[in-house]
């Protein structure tokens, strides 16, 4: 399973990279952007999606819409995590076809919890 | 124009006028204003400035982006920052806590392992009395036991500090709007500067800051800080000791 983890910062990135490992998922790329992360999707061959959704040049909302559009992309799971969390913004996310969405400050057991739910409708 | 000047034509515009010349009056007239006019238009123009300078200032202490801006976002400002404070502080108090148990069970491991490894050593020398050996087969035993527990807890306890270093993202997203809420401030009060009739020179600006922040104390911040600041505990020593203490 081949995962990319796109946050503007450094610490964040570093975090969720840690918890994945932890899951035991340790094959993980990472992007600053949406910018950066798009080109790195599409020649990447990644199965699961990590991103933030403030971000300065693509924001998540953005990325989650573009990746949707491309033939190639559109079916990667999605999970957002983000200290966005306002009730307009969830449900555009979940219209743009988001999997999941945390909350910051989130648990390493809530992660856990949403990436499950997001493997098991993914697989049952 | 002088008064008497101004006498000897009051004076002919009188007889003028009287005798009904009305050319003439009008020429007088126009010859006896003359000065007086071209002040009057001084005079208007600078009551047209000052009303249009009054008007602008109104209309600046009325502009919906000031009073937002002193009634709402400045505070919010100090809020958010105070946040940053309260944040920052529980996510260390959270950090140090697990460290102090962790600290605690590796003592206690390295204590217990010490202990055992005595033991363990007298036996492998033969030198261990044959009652011993009992007690150090359930000694080792309770420290496999316990050592299982200690890994768990340190893996457990090692990601509660990791989940606690995620105040950094959410307090520097907090500071980005703070930065943006500022830079905002100051292109508003430059607007104001200008307007209250001040040249904006900005190469002063360099030089007061270097004066300003000469004087501050409070952590030394790279790029910011101006004065002599010792940038390691190596500096701090070498300098005290150069002091002679």
């Amino acid at each position: 399973m081949k995962i990319l983890v796109v946050d503007d910062f450094s610490t964040m990135r570093r975090i969720v990279k840690n918890l994945l490992s932890d899951l035991g998922f340790k094959n993980i790329d990472e992007a600053d952007d949406g910018n950066t992360a798009l080109p790195k999707l599409k020649s990447g061959n990644f199965d699961f999606l990590v991103t933030d959704w403030n971000m300065p040049g693509m924001t998540g909302i953005d990325l989650l819409k573009a990746v949707r559009a491309d033939p190639q992309l559109a079916s990667i799971p999605v999970l957002m995590v983000t200290a966005e969390s306002k009730r307009e913004q969830i449900i555009e996310a979940a219209q743009a076809g988001v999997n999941g969405y945390v909350v910051k400050p989130f648990t390493a057991g809530t992660l856990e919890e949403k990436i499950n739910k997001i493997f098991e409708r993914v697989n049952g | 124009m002088e008064k008497a000047q101004r006498l000897e034509l009051a004076r002919r515009l009188v007889v003028e006028l009287e005798a009904d010349n009305e050319q003439q009056v009008a020429a007088t007239l126009a010859e006896l204003t003359e000065g007086i006019g071209c002040q009057d238009e001084l005079f208007m123009q600078i009551g047209k400035l000052t009303r249009e300078l009054h008007e602008a200032i109104k209309n600046f202490a009325h502009d919906q982006e000031v009073a937002e801006l002193v009634q709402v976002d400045m505070p919010d400002a100090a809020e958010r920052l105070q946040y940053v404070i309260s944040t920052t502080e529980s996510a260390t108090h959270q950090t140090i806590n697990a460290i102090e148990e962790m600290l605690n069970v590796s003592r206690r491991i390295k204590e217990d392992s010490g202990q055992l490894g005595q033991q363990w050593d007298e036996f492998m020398q033969r030198k261990l009395a044959y009652e011993n050996f009992a007690g150090l087969c359930v000694g080792l035993k309770d420290f496999l036991q316990r050592s299982q527990q200690d890994g768990n807890k340190l893996h457990d306890t090692m990601n509660e500090i990791l989940m606690a270093q995620g105040f950094q993202d959410i307090t520097g997203q907090i500071i980005k709007k703070v930065i943006a809420l500022v830079k905002d401030m100051e292109s508003k009060l430059v607007d104001l500067v200008i307007l209250a009739g001040h040249s904006h020179n900005s190469h002063n600006d360099e030089q007061l800051r270097k004066q300003k922040m000469a004087k501050e104390d409070g952590p030394a911040v790279p790029g910011v800080t101006q004065s002599d600041v010792m940038s390691s505990q190596d500096d701090v020593d070498d300098l005290l000791s150069s002091l002679g203490f």
